[in-house]
């Protein structure tokens, strides 16, 4: 057989193309690299335009007192001190001038008074800090970076699922894939590879992620030798719609807890108080998350298992204004006027705090070649991620690692792929067309998320977890004799999910694993039979790396930094003594 | 408590195609994206659909529901008629791919001849609230492009190649609107973009899911900014005087009159929609 493949070169290859792989190609393309973008979805669509409150950066123009240390030790709090210390600093120090960019690209944010950006609270934010505009701010973002992308000289294609990165012994040297519409196979040669490929919470039946959240990044690292870190901390966010059953998990965004949204229970008692009594309503996320999840375990949740919150007490105009696309969501979707009744909210899976291990300064993973950034990589967020921080965290490490792939690009030698490697690939996918299988690809991703949801979720504990990892083998087994329902090879999405299961079963193992093994409960981790922080685990990382076909879990010091080490007491000092003086009578 | 509903779909290629009946059991609250996934999962496996968010937030999932341009994802079951099946066809103004999924691409090649926002070098970075509200109007959009398949310029008379459309003349407006921005698009908003093409139905307005007010606040005021700078005559006897901008002018005297032509017809409810087929490829 002839192998039909389009092929392609360039000097960087970036996988993904929401906040972080445009912003990737934007730094990669102006560095002087010939650069494509590739993107499963339609430009614009990506998983970025679904953020809704705001863009964390400590400009200090509401609060002239922030500045970046504040940002970065309630950061480096938020996520229970194991995030890389490097990465948290350069993220509170560049996301001012991130921000600025944007906005000299074209982005309108809402304004002060003064006519600068405005900044509004959110939940662990020391000072109103994220700049917004109403409620729609990462369609804002990802419309204002595809409009540079475009015309920055990249070429984008779109439409197009990556199925593997190709290698030449241990150098990454490109990716094979798949385009969509027409089924047809296409291959890139390029020295340097960028993974922006979000997150994946498609592994759990209730999440806010879009449809393409199936983690590809994560299980393209792994399975090119790269290291997976963190990857037991899944933010639940607190607040996704609960009703009617077809808007589960909708994400219900924080800027309502922001603007002065309050948190009650069936009895109309504000719980939050019986959780953080100094934060209340805007505490950080596992906390009002694991709140909420109680609230309704105990049987004082609502009809449909939320919980109430409000911002009926707030001016109309005020919501209007400030919440439009909420308003909208529930009145269209719901049939509720949150300007005058309660919306019922429970957690929702988010946002993986784990990722691609990588050096936050230039984007490298430890595999030559291949680089990550944004949700897909790890180390920025550790066990909790803060309100506003990925957008930031986009901005800040998509450039880092454009520039660095770049850099790279421009002292690596001509590529050449071998037909060997391509063959095999394009015969991974012809096999799910061809094959005898008897699967159905649709019903093993709907086991997979009832199990990952029941198994893995908020809370979770070693028989569950235990569980879990012999119902993956279970699944691993099914998934092995799926096929494609149809054998067109035009826009045939149950074949593409044939593929797509493959990354998510990694990705689920690779959550559950990381969770067995950390024996402690710690930002959005929390162990039913471990309740308390553990010592031990508080200074170390779950490091995963493939190792003979299986996964290698490794525990790894937390990456530190010397002269960052008196802010970070700073801050636990500081906690002490406000936990201390709350607890006196 | 559940109910049985009729979805016909439409299944096919490029070449031809025909409506499918499929049952499925409702739940409260279902939006047609839900039923057709549905659809999808027991059914028909290999069914081609876009969707991302199901929020109505990044306008990857637009179709002719009942014969209107609507997102599957923010149209409740329940709000359609019970006594007849829900029809669901892809959008019409592109070549179909196959089943509801057409191809759009020549939106993204229209955005790409837009000369992006270009501040000065010395901006000042000052803007007031009432500034970010009149753009962010513009900003909404979603990229849906169902304003594109409504536009009968587009639809209908298949001018691709001479018309931006409704989607582009917004983000020509909000660029035009943005008080840094120093390029002159003028000129682009008359002949390249062919502004004076749009005879202000306002169908683009009727169905935009993000509530633009298209017709008025976007496409109008470029049509008159076009007017003072082509078509005053207190201007243009400046010009002559002053010598400047001798532009030559080539277009049909249509544009002259658009901004002010007559209202067409409002988008029809249940006109009959043609079938997408070979012959229905885009001008451009």
């Amino acid at each position: 057989m002839a192998l039909e493949v389009e092929r392609h070169e360039f000097d960087v290859l970036v996988i993904g193309a929401g906040g972080a792989g445009l912003r990737a190609a934007i730094a990669a393309a102006e560095a002087g690299a010939r650069t494509a973008l590739v993107c499963r979805s339609l430009l614009g669509k990506a998983h970025t335009v679904m953020a809704e409150g705001g863009v964390a950066a400590a400009l200090g123009n509401v609060a002239p007192e922030d500045g970046w240390e504040t940002h970065f030790q309630d950061t480096m709090f938020s996520a229970k001190y194991l995030n890389n210390w490097r990465m948290a600093e350069l993220h509170a120090k560049e996301a001012p001038d991130r921000v600025r960019e944007l906005e000299h690209w074209g982005a309108v944010f809402d304004r002060t008074p003064d006519r600068k950006m405005s900044q509004r609270a959110f939940g662990g934010h020391t000072h109103k800090r994220l700049v917004h505009i109403g409620d729609r701010t990462g369609l804002e973002m990802i419309r204002t970076l595809q409009d540079k992308a475009v015309h920055s000289g990249i070429e984008v294609f779109m439409e197009c699922t990556i199925t593997r990165l190709l290698k030449d012994g241990e150098r990454v040297v490109g990716a094979f894939g798949y385009r969509r519409g027409s089924g047809e196979f296409l291959a890139f040669a390029a020295p340097a590879v960028v993974l922006g490929t979000g997150g994946g919470g498609r592994s759990y039946r209730i999440t806010s992620n879009s449809w393409e959240c199936f983690g590809d990044g994560y299980a393209l690292a792994y399975d090119a030798g790269a290291e997976l870190v963190d990857m037991e901390f899944v933010q639940f966010h607190p607040t996704g719609m609960v009703y009617p059953p077809g808007v589960v998990g909708l994400l219900v965004t924080e800027a309502v807890r922001g603007e002065g949204g309050i948190l009650r229970n069936r009895d109309g008692e504000r719980f939050m108080s019986n959780y953080d009594e100094r934060r209340m309503e805007l505490s950080t996320r596992d906390v009002v998350a694991r709140a909420i999840f109680t609230e309704v375990k105990e049987d004082r949740g609502t009809e449909h298992g939320g919980v109430f919150l409000d911002v009926s007490h707030l001016p109309d105009t005020t919501v209007r204004q400030k919440l439009p696309s909420m308003y909208d969501q529930f009145m269209e979707l719901a049939g509720v006027d949150i300007t005058k009744q309660p919306m019922e909210v429970g957690p929702t899976c988010h946002y993986f705090m784990g990722g691609v291990r990588i050096d936050g300064d230039t984007g490298h993973s430890p595999v030559a070649g291949l680089l990550a950034t944004g949700e897909c990589s790890g180390g920025m967020n550790g066990a909790n991620r803060l309100g506003g921080n990925s957008l930031s965290d986009l901005l800040v490490f998509g450039r880092r690692a454009g520039e660095g792939a770049a850099e790279a690009a421009a002292r690596a030698d001509r590529i050449s792929l071998q037909d060997v490697g391509l063959e095999e690939a394009a015969q991974e996918m012809l096999d799910y067309l061809e094959g005898q299988g008897t699967e159905n690809p649709y019903q093993i991703h709907d086991d997979l998320r009832d199990m990952m949801q029941a198994n893995v979720g908020i809370f979770r504990d070693k028989p569950g977890l235990e569980d879990a990892v012999s119902k993956l083998d279970e699944l691993d087994q099914r998934a092995c004799r799926v096929a494609a329902p149809a054998s067109t090879r035009v826009y045939n999405p149950g074949w593409h999910l044939c593929r797509d299961l493959q990354t998510m079963l990694t990705v689920s193992r690779a959550v559950t694993l990381a969770a067995l093994r950390r024996e402690e409960s710690r930002g959005a981790h929390s162990r039913l039979d471990h309740t308390g922080f553990d010592d031990y685990w508080g200074e170390h990382n779950i490091v995963i790396t493939r190792e003979g076909g299986e996964m290698r879990l490794v525990d790894e010091p937390v990456r530190k930094r010397a002269e960052l080490e008196q802010l970070v007491q700073q801050r636990q000092e500081q906690e002490q003594q406000a936990t201390s003086k709350a607890n006196t009578p | 408590m559940t109910d049985t509903r009729t979805l016909e779909i439409w299944r096919g290629g490029p070449d031809s195609g025909e409506r499918v009946a499929y049952e499925i059991e409702a739940e409260p609250g279902m939006v047609v994206l839900d039923a057709v996934l549905e659809v999808q999962r027991t059914q028909a496996q290999d069914l081609a659909v876009r969707w991302n968010c199901k929020a109505a937030k990044c306008g990857s999932c637009s179709a002719e529901i009942n014969g209107r341009p609507r997102l599957m994802c923010k149209t409740r079951l329940d709000h359609l008629p019970e006594e007849t099946p829900i029809t669901v066809e892809p959008i019409k103004a592109f070549p179909p791919i196959r089943d509801l999924v057409t191809d759009v691409s020549w939106n993204y090649k229209v955005n790409e001849r837009i000369p992006p926002f270009t501040p000065a070098p010395d901006a000042e970075w000052s803007i007031a609230q009432e500034d970010v509200d009149r753009m962010s109007e513009f900003r909404k959009c979603i990229e849906c492009f169902l304003c594109q398949d409504v536009c009968h310029v587009l639809r209908e008379h298949r001018l691709h190649s001479q018309y931006f459309g409704p989607r582009f003349l917004v983000r020509l407006a909000s660029l035009e609107m943005h008080p840094l921005d120093t390029l002159d698009r003028i000129d682009m908003i008359k002949d390249e973009a062919g502004v004076g093409l749009c005879n202000i139905t306002k169908c683009c307005t009727e169905v935009c899911p993000a509530e633009i007010h298209i017709t008025d606040n976007a496409i109008i005021p470029l049509k008159e900014r076009v007017v003072d700078r082509h078509y005053d005559p207190v201007m243009m006897v400046v010009r002559k005087v002053t010598g400047r901008d001798r532009r030559a002018r080539n277009d049909s005297p249509v544009d002259e009159h658009a901004a002010r032509g007559p209202v067409g017809p409002a988008w029809p409810e249940d006109s009959e929609k043609p079938v997408p087929g070979p012959g229905d490829q885009p001008v451009g």
